[in-house]
């Protein structure tokens, strides 16, 4: 008990806080537990009290420089070695480094004999001894109240307990003290009742046989903290804590476009694809090609160098590869580049909320542009709908502030309306695809609808979405008289269609063919009339010229007559005769 | 394992060869009234009940707090009958003296 003041009632205006490390928690608490306080971690067996406890040590011992001392009265320094090495945590190594103490608190009831007055000053002095020895910041208790267990005399252990509050923060040290939950309270001691700063309650509900971990804070004095009741896991990296539902709608949006790696999809969603960091939504009923829409936009992707990260909750990884390169889509190169990562999981493997904090924990870890969840509708037999729906909303969220391009695929029921998917998330989706079954004609075929693209003119027409060896395909849908035609019944009114083009094509030949034959044969007609025409005129010209040549014999004889009869000169009337013959011609 | 010894109360050592018999260790917190208490009680019990064959070790946590993680000491004071095995623990200022013979297991002399 040396050095007892330490600087830690500096902060009068504001509280200080000391950041646990532990993956949002920091987050809900706004900084971290309070600074040179305890704090109260309690809840029931197997929810993971130590594990926070530890961790809170370790990573203020490892990330903070600040040394700790976990004082167990639970389990033995050397099994809480091995417990932790499971987690990563070295605890023998950082106890070398003196960086951590472990210190194992035996109480059992049948060794010790109460004799009279006594106090737990030796459990102080274990302690103080152990901070002192490595200048440790932090302090675990677990789980203090196995003292009560150990001893007889609950009057003297409540005043001590008191007192040892008092003397982790007279220590300045921030402190975790574990606690049993207990019927109606948070522990079975009422150790709450000296730990007034924090309370953390941890929670182990299983709902439907899937069990869902949560953690929430029930009261932090001095400070403002997220009050819901956060999912967290506890995984080989130990401890995480997924604030998802603080997230709001603020996230940037980006006017940059992805390729859909199906062209005339682009071009019905305006001729470029998603939006980069859009929600994408691809609903339809079973066996319409969902998964080979997502594994089109996943292989153009990845053929851009971008990283994917693909959600399976149906098919298996190996089983996905297989189908698409029936369809002509090789993933498994992307695969092996590390460019395409597959999580496949049963959903009914845990809670939804797990599902969650996986999916984050995997998002955080392999940083994709891009999510495909295949399919959102599967997760409903881990949950209610509207706890789908909750989940789902914070996981676009989250994607959306990662700039992440979220890609799900959602299984309607037959029968069921087109504007409503099983999980009714569409209001939260920025593009979405309806891909149906259309039927007729002896056939189910599969048209493709844009229902919604928010931001883009997207076409407004269906499209047959056929699936072939080289991939998916859209094809125009014949929309006539007759109704929507798909499949086979388009193919042969397609048919029909061409031999009427080209009929009509014939049949304007034919009748350019007409306009020909009838110009040439006027054209003949014409030429033969001039040739009569000329013929004629030929012997009317020559008969004029006879005529003439007649009449001018005949003048003559009678000038020569009346020469010959000496009579007067008679005026030549030839000019005459030629002139009315020449207007006869014309 | 070295031992504090207080002045007040040196080391008693009974009849060295019957020593090892009971080998006692108290521990105390410093000359608080509890502690006092403690090692006049045990002084007294000792030597109404086991004249000659005992032998106390007093430890002072508030000097050697080291020595408290090895005994597993919570409270104190506390008593830890080292010998005769197996080890047994009393706490408290032992003034109730009938449960310090049943805590050590001292037969009452007839």
């Amino acid at each position: 008990m040396a050095k007892l003041k330490k600087p830690k009632r500096a902060a009068a205006e504001l509280l200080q806080k000391c950041p646990t490390g532990i993956k949002g928690l920091d987050e809900i608490t706004g900084g971290g537990l309070p600074k040179g306080r305890p704090t109260l971690v309690c809840g029931g067996t197997g929810c993971g009290k130590t594990l926070l406890a530890m961790e809170f040590l370790v990573r203020g011992a490892t990330e903070f420089g600040e040394p700790g001392v976990f004082m167990s009265f639970e389990e033995k320094s050397e099994e809480l070695s091995q417990n932790f090495a499971s987690l990563g945590f070295d605890l023998n190594d950082l106890e070398a480094r003196k960086k951590l103490a472990l210190d194992y608190v035996h109480v059992d009831r049948s060794e010790i004999e109460e004799t009279g007055a006594y106090d737990l000053e030796g459990l102080f002095i274990r302690l103080g001894y152990a901070i002192d020895s490595i200048g440790a910041k932090r302090v675990a208790l677990d789980t203090i109240e196995t003292l009560f267990s150990g001893f007889a005399d609950e009057v003297i252990l409540r005043a001590e307990l008191r007192r040892l509050f008092g003397f982790l923060k007279d220590k300045g040290v921030s402190a975790v003290i574990t606690g049993e939950q207990g019927e109606g309270t948070l522990t079975r001691f009422g150790l709450e009742e000296y730990v007034a700063d924090c309370v953390i309650f941890l929670n182990h509900k299983v709902t439907e046989q899937i069990a869902t971990r949560r953690l929430r804070i029930v009261k932090y004095r001095g400070s403002a903290h997220g009050t819901n009741e956060y999912p967290f896991m506890i995984d080989e990296q130990g401890f995480s804590v997924m604030p998802i539902s603080s997230i709001g709608l603020d996230h940037a949006a980006s006017t940059e476009r992805v390729s859909t790696g199906i062209p005339r999809l682009d071009t019905m969603l305006g001729e470029k694809g998603y939006f980069k960091g859009s929600s994408v939504l691809v609903t339809g009923t079973a066996g319409t090609g969902k998964s080979s829409m997502a594994a089109h936009f996943v292989d153009a992707a990845c053929r851009r160098g971008e990283r994917c990260l693909y959600f399976a909750f149906e098919e298996s990884r190996n089983q996905i590869i297989r189908n698409m390169r029936s369809i002509g889509i090789d993933l498994e190169q992307w695969v092996n580049k590390g460019l395409l990562e597959f999580r496949n999981s049963r959903p009914t493997l845990y809670g939804l909320e797990m599902h969650l904090v996986t999916m984050h924990k995997a998002i955080e870890g392999f940083q994709p542009s891009i999510v495909v969840v295949d399919p959102i509708s599967n997760l409903v037999a881990a949950a209610s709908d509207m706890e789908v729906k909750s989940m789902l909303s914070r996981l676009i969220d989250y994607l959306k502030m990662k700039g992440i391009t979220a890609f799900c695929t959602d299984l309607t029921s037959v029968g069921g309306s087109l504007e409503r998917t099983d999980v009714g998330i569409s209001s939260l989706v920025d593009t979405w695809i309806s891909l149906q079954i259309i039927e007729g004609s002896g056939e189910r075929n599969r048209g493709l609808y844009v229902l919604k693209s928010r931001g883009m003119a997207h076409s407004n027409q269906v499209r047959e979405y056929c699936i072939t060896d080289t991939g998916a395909q859209l094809q125009d849908v014949y929309i006539g008289t007759g109704g929507v035609l798909t499949g086979a019944g388009r193919v042969a009114q397609e048919a029909r269609e061409a031999v009427e083009i080209l009929e009509r094509g014939q049949e304007i030949e034919r009748k350019q063919r007409d306009i020909e034959r009838k110009k040439a044969l006027i054209e003949a007609q014409i030429a033969a009339l001039r040739v009569g025409f000329e013929a004629e005129k030929d012997d009317l010209e020559r008969i004029i010229a006879r005529e003439k040549l007649h009449q001018e014999a005949l003048a003559e004889e009678t000038r020569v007559m009346a020469r010959f009869r000496k009579s007067d000169d008679l005026p030549a009337p030839q000019g005459n005769i030629i002139k009315a013959g020449k207007r006869g011609d014309r | 394992m070295t031992s504090e010894i207080r002045p007040k109360v040196s080391r008693k050592i009974k009849t060295e060869d019957v020593e090892k018999a009971w080998q006692l260790r108290l521990y105390v917190a410093g000359q608080t009234p509890k502690s006092l208490t403690a090692f006049a009680n045990l002084k007294r019990i000792c030597e109404e009940h086991l004249e000659g064959k005992y032998r106390i070790e007093v430890i002072d946590l508030m000097v050697n707090p080291q020595l408290a993680k090895g005994d597993q000491i919570l409270a104190l004071p506390t008593l830890v009958r080292k010998l005769p095995n197996p080890v047994r623990k009393i706490i408290g200022d032992l003034s109730n003296t009938e449960r310090v013979l049943v805590g050590l297991d001292i037969k009452p002399l007839d």
